[in-house]
Parts: C-alpha cells; sequence; structure tokens
C-alpha cells in the first residue's frame, strides 16, 4: 500500500470509530494525531465529509489549538515549561540553554529530526520546577546538566 | 507476613524518580527474599521529601524520603522494613509538623490510599456521601451543598449550590454535569492531585451532582499536559463501571449517571466554562456571550453544571458529614477549606488544605520555609497567572474570597508562586501580557488586540523609552482591558500587570527616570 493509501485508510477508521460521539472533532482529532504524530493534510476533507462541517471549520479548529499539529514532529517532542513557577526557578536561563543545545527554537524540529522543541504553559509540576516533558514522561527540577543527560541518553537509546 | 510499602504513582513523585525507586525496592526484595506488598500511592504532598517511601509499621506509616535508587539497598541494610533507622528517615508519616498541622477533607485519602483500588477507597469513607444521596430527595442534596457555603474552587469563587439549584429547576430531557479539570493556572496541582491520587472521589461527587439536578451524562475536561491523570481516571470509570458505581441502576436505585474524559488540545483559554463547552461540543474555544448561563442553556444548548475538580471532590465528604460539618471551617464568607498550593521559589513546595484564615506568611513561611534560593522572598503571585503579585507588605492578609478582593487580589484555584529578590517584575508584567497574546480565543478585541499591544508598551518601558507617555498607556491599556474583554482572560490580564507596577514601580523605571532619562 502506497503511504497516502495507509494514512487514508488509518484516519477512516478513525472517524468511523468516533463520529457519532456527541461532539466528536477533538476525539477524532486526537485519534490521528496519537496514530501518526500530527494531522496530515489530506485528513481534513474526510472529517469533514463524516461530521458535515466544511474544510474550513475543520482546520480552523486544528489550527485553533496549540497541541494539534499539521507538520509531522521530530522523533521526540519536548514540552519545556515557560510559566511564572518554572521562571521563579531560572526557567528562562533553562529556556536558553535548551534552544542552544539543540540549535533550534520553540515550534521547530532539529535538522536530524530528533527533537521537536515545543512551548507549554505549565505541567502540573510546579512543587518541582523548572518542569518538562518528553512523550509521556514528566521530569522536575530540571536543569542545564540533567537536561542535557536526558537528551544525551535519549539519543543513546533513539 | 507480607510488609506493606508505599512508593507514590503521583506524576510530580515519578518526574523526581518515583518509578524508578519502585522498581528497585521490588528488585533488592526479591534479590533478598522479602516478601513485599508494594502499593503506588497517590502524594502526601510534600514535595521536597519526594520520592517519599513509606513502611506500614505496627505503630503507623513510617516515611523515608526523598529517597533515590542508590538509597534503596542501604534501606533495607538499616531493617526500613521494620522501620529501622537511616539518615532518610522522618519518622511516622502523619505526625510530620507540615502534615500533622493540616486540615483534610478534600485530601483526606491522597497519600494513604492506593488509588486504583475501589475496596480501599470504601474502606476509607468512600462512597458513604453517595450513599446517603441516593436516600435524599434532589432537594435535600442541593440544600446540603447550599448549607456547606462550598465555593466554585476553580478560582470564580461561585456559590456551588445556587448553581446546582438553577439546573434543578431549569426543565429538561437532558442535563450535563462537566467537570472542569482544564488545570492551567502555573503553580496549581491540586486537581491533578486529586485525579491521580483519589480518583474515585471525583466520580463520587459527579455522580452525587448528576443525582441532585437529574443529569444523567458526565464529562471530565481534561487537560492534555496530564496524561497519568487521563489513566489513571479512565481505569477508576471502568471500574465503577464494573462495580455498579456508574451506568445504569446505581447500587441498585434505578439512576443512572455515565461519565467520559474528554481531552482538551492546550489551550488556556478552555478552563473557561463557555470555551469549554464549546471546545467538548467539537469547536474552536471561543468564549461565549452571557446570559445564557451554563446552568440555563449550557453544553449542546442543555442545562449544565461545570464546576471544578475541588468542588466536585469536595461534594462527598460534604454529603457524608452534613453541610454544617464543611461550613464549620474557614472565616467569613469563606467557607470550608481550600487546598493551597506552595510553589516556585520556596523550600518546601506542597499541597497544604486548611480551612480558609491562614495568612500567607504563615503558608510561605511556617509551611513553606521561605525561599527555596535561600534569599528574601519579594513577590507572590496568588491565583495564577491572572492573579495579583503582592509584595512582602501584604503577606499578612488572610485566605479569604473578600480579604483578597479588598487588596485588588484573587485566591483564585489557590496556587502561590513564590519569586525571590532576583525577579524582575517588569519581566514579569511583560510575560503577563505575552500569555494573553498567545492564550487569546481572538473572539473580544481588547483582549485580542490588546494583549499585543500590551507586549509592545512593555519592550518600550523596559528599554526606558519614554516613560512618561507609556506608563499612562499601560495603564490606560489595562483599563480597556479590564472593562472591555468577554473574559476573565482579558479582563484579568491587568491583575498582573498593574499589581507589578503599583507594588514594585522601581523595576518600571519609575523612580530611576531621571537618571535614565
Amino acid at each position: 500500500m502506497t503511504e497516502s493509501g495507509s494514512t487514508q485508510s488509518t484516519v477512516q477508521e478513525i472517524i468511523a470509530a468516533l463520529k457519532d460521539k456527541p461532539g466528536a472533532l477533538l476525539p477524532i482529532l486526537h485519534g490521528i494525531q496519537d496514530a501518526m504524530g500530527y494531522i496530515p493534510a489530506e485528513s481534513v476533507p474526510y472529517i469533514a465529509t463524516a461530521l458535515s462541517l466544511s474544510r474550513a471549520e475543520v482546520h480552523g479548529v486544528i489550527s485553533f489549538y496549540h497541541y494539534f499539529r499539521d507538520t509531522p514532529p521530530g522523533v521526540q517532542t519536548i514540552h519545556l515549561c515557560r510559566a511564572e513557577s518554572c521562571q521563579s526557578m531560572g526557567g528562562r536561563k533553562l529556556e536558553e540553554h535548551v534552544k542552544s543545545k539543540l540549535g533550534i527554537d520553540f515550534h521547530e524540529t532539529t535538522a536530524d529530526g530528533k527533537f521537536s522543541l515545543e512551548p507549554v504553559y505549565c505541567l502540573g509540576n510546579c512543587a518541582c520546577s523548572p518542569a518538562m516533558q518528553i512523550g509521556k514522561e514528566i521530569y522536575g527540577r530540571v536543569s542545564a546538566d540533567s537536561f542535557d543527560a536526558v537528551i544525551n541518553n535519549t539519543e543513546a537509546s533513539a | 507476613m507480607s510488609i506493606t510499602i508505599y512508593v507514590p504513582c503521583d506524576s510530580s513523585a515519578v518526574s523526581l524518580g518515583a518509578d524508578r525507586v519502585a522498581t528497585a525496592i521490588a528488585q533488592e526484595a526479591a534479590k533478598r527474599g522479602l516478601d513485599i506488598n508494594l502499593i503506588r500511592n497517590g502524594s502526601r504532598g510534600m514535595y521536597w521529601l519526594e520520592p517519599l517511601v513509606e513502611v506500614a509499621t505496627a505503630k503507623g506509616r513510617i516515611a523515608y524520603g526523598p529517597v533515590q535508587t542508590g538509597d534503596v539497598s542501604g534501606l533495607f541494610d538499616a531493617g526500613f522494613t521494620e522501620g529501622g533507622a537511616h539518615t532518610l528517615g522522618l519518622g511516622l508519616t502523619e505526625e510530620l509538623d507540615y502534615f500533622k498541622k493540616q486540615q483534610r477533607l478534600t485530601f483526606a485519602r491522597i497519600g494513604k490510599t492506593d488509588p486504583s483500588s475501589l475496596t480501599d477507597y470504601i474502606d476509607n469513607d468512600g462512597y458513604r456521601g453517595l450513599k446517603n444521596a441516593l436516600a435524599m430527595t434532589q432537594e435535600q442534596i442541593v440544600q446540603a451543598v447550599t448549607d456547606s457555603g462550598l465555593r466554585g474552587r476553580g478560582g470564580a469563587a461561585f456559590p456551588t449550590g445556587i448553581k446546582w439549584k438553577t439546573v434543578l429547576n431549569t426543565a429538561s430531557l437532558q442535563k450535563y454535569i462537566i467537570c472542569n479539570a482544564d488545570e492551567g493556572d502555573s503553580g496549581t496541582f491540586s486537581d491533578r492531585m486529586v485525579m491521580e491520587g483519589d480518583p474515585f472521589v471525583l466520580i463520587e461527587g459527579m455522580t452525587i451532582a448528576g443525582l441532585a439536578v437529574d443529569a444523567t451524562q458526565g464529562y471530565i475536561y481534561l487537560r492534555i499536559e496530564y496524561p497519568h491523570a487521563f489513566e489513571v481516571l479512565n481505569a477508576a470509570i471502568a471500574t465503577a463501571y464494573q462495580e455498579g458505581y456508574l451506568g445504569e441502576n446505581i447500587q441498585g436505585s434505578g439512576k443512572t449517571f455515565n461519565l467520559e474524559v474528554r481531552l482538551g488540545a492546550g489551550a488556556y483559554v478552555c478552563g473557561e466554562e463557555t470555551s469549554l463547552m464549546e471546545s467538548l461540543e467539537g469547536k474552536r474555544g471561543l468564549v461565549r456571550f452571557k446570559p445564557p448561563l451554563p446552568a440555563i442553556s449550557g453544553l449542546f444548548g442543555q442545562p449544565t453544571v461545570v464546576n471544578n475538580v475541588i468542588s466536585l471532590a469536595s461534594i462527598p465528604v460534604i454529603l457524608n458529614k452534613g453541610g454544617d460539618y464543611y461550613r464549620d471551617f474557614g472565616m467569613g464568607r469563606s467557607r470550608g477549606t481550600l487546598p493551597v498550593q506552595l510553589a516556585g521559589n520556596i523550600k518546601r513546595p506542597g499541597l497544604v488544605e486548611l480551612g480558609f484564615g491562614l495568612t500567607l506568611r504563615e503558608l510561605l513561611y511556617d509551611f513553606g520555609g521561605g525561599a527555596a534560593s535561600g534569599r528574601p522572598i519579594r513577590a507572590v503571585q496568588v491565583g495564577g497567572p491572572l492573579g495579583a503579585y503582592l509584595p512582602e507588605s501584604q503577606f499578612d492578609t488572610p485566605l479569604d474570597y473578600e480579604a483578597f478582593a479588598a487588596i485588588w487580589a484573587v485566591v483564585g484555584h489557590g496556587g502561590i508562586v513564590v519569586f525571590d529578590d532576583t525577579v524582575n517584575m517588569a519581566e514579569m508584567a511583560r510575560y503577563s501580557m505575552e500569555f494573553c497574546k498567545i492564550e487569546s480565543c481572538g473572539k473580544c478585541t481588547p483582549c485580542r488586540i490588546g494583549s499585543t499591544r500590551g507586549v509592545e508598551v512593555m519592550d518600550d518601558i523596559i528599554n526606558g523609552r519614554n516613560l512618561d507617555k507609556n506608563i499612562p498607556l499601560l495603564r490606560d491599556l489595562c483599563d480597556t482591558l479590564l472593562n472591555g474583554s468577554l473574559c476573565a482572560l482579558g479582563g484579568m490580564t491587568p491583575y498582573p500587570v498593574l499589581s507589578a507596577l503599583n507594588h514594585f514601580p522601581e523595576d518600571f523605571g519609575i523612580n530611576a527616570k531621571a537618571t535614565a532619562a
């Protein structure tokens, strides 16, 4: 099967499973992003047809929410907290370090495709600031050194 | 006899290595041929001690912490499974000052019980509130909640009983209960602790709410940033269905209540109740005009109760012990307890549940132990990113909705973020505007455009440009946001901005103006 053929069948399966829920659009978008890592542009017409929405409406919802993305992410997405509690514990300096270590800004992916960097506004780990999340893993009291160690480990195991 | 050892599964404890410690304890016990029963409890909320390992002994549970994997074999050598002495030993958990001084009603079980165990929940006063509620009329349930004096713990502090009464009295074939679990405020984590550490209390609270107002469907709108809570809640909901605590004919009563968790997608504004409902309906999270109130026309146009996690999780204790019991805690018109969250630059961060009325100073120093950096505390932000910054001169304010309103501040969801004297308050004010710009839903002009202009004005001020003109301009802009925005995001961004300006003018270059010019 071609790549777009398999994308299409994955998307169709997810839509079929969820479209009858009340307010189905967000569950469908989550389903697609969980499966593919992002919401491919070619899935929008299928979603729109299934929910009797315009493509513009579906696109509008995808673009409204920070979490949904329409481009493939890196192998790992790093969510770095920028909120007040993390700032009070050196979050701004850590942010500079992370960006320079990875050589990218927020919303970018490293050239080797290994890491995407996204800001997040609170992980609820404010008693252990500064905090970040990689995949489902949450890290507390992150320092420049502990960040480097995590990244080097992740790279080694990748 | 098997030894019971507790290692928290709370995601903050896990972020400090609790999973690795749990694995190491299991391996070490196996190696030594010791029969242990390892329970993953919630967190006691003393995060500077996490991962906090507890051992059940005849005298009570004994705590060790903070434990790292390297400490595990030494703990076994010291006989910690019998409560043996070790440098990480803290004594009886519930005798620790920080814990002992609290009044834990909503958090009564958190850290004690196994969150995945319905039996543990029931053995520790769980589902007593529901049992009572099933024997009461709807009016009596609503009256008990009204009598308790409970006000919305999400931040708006609206009386919960009145909200429920409105929904009860609005006729409709379908009504809804929504739990607002979009806990996006920096410095807050009490909702997360409840969902990860005692999910059945939230399910019970929502079920009682459903019975009270005739709603048969509930939704927990959970933020995507809480993946652990998502798993714990779904597992608990599945158990509750299995055991007849959710679904049709709850405990043989003939009553129905269904519950589903829905995930948000990283939009702060979806914590605003009308935006949240738009999101649940599958739309952009644009704020709705009020009226109509959600209680009259909410989700899918039907009467809807929207309550925060802590509000709903406080319902079981109210229905179990009575509205009067809950109301007897607190002060003035702030009744019951508030789970305060100490966060940021503080030595002993954590969860402190107490009746309203404690002063900030007691929380920051007696509980919190001052700044983590050892430097003086210069400012605290109470109530999340839309809460005011308070200087030391206001630290004697008691935690009470009205006392905070009187100093142009908010209690909000009870989060306190501490900053030491290295903070630049003009930078924090700029950040508040930037946050509003990033998170604005875009529906109303003051918030959408005002926040962008706010960042620009703050950049000018930080660079010392034309302060005579720009400071009044900032105040004017804040006035527009405050009075012209549709919801609290634009409407309260002036709280952190203006409080920073008013209490810390030197950071805005106002005192230094003469030399700067």
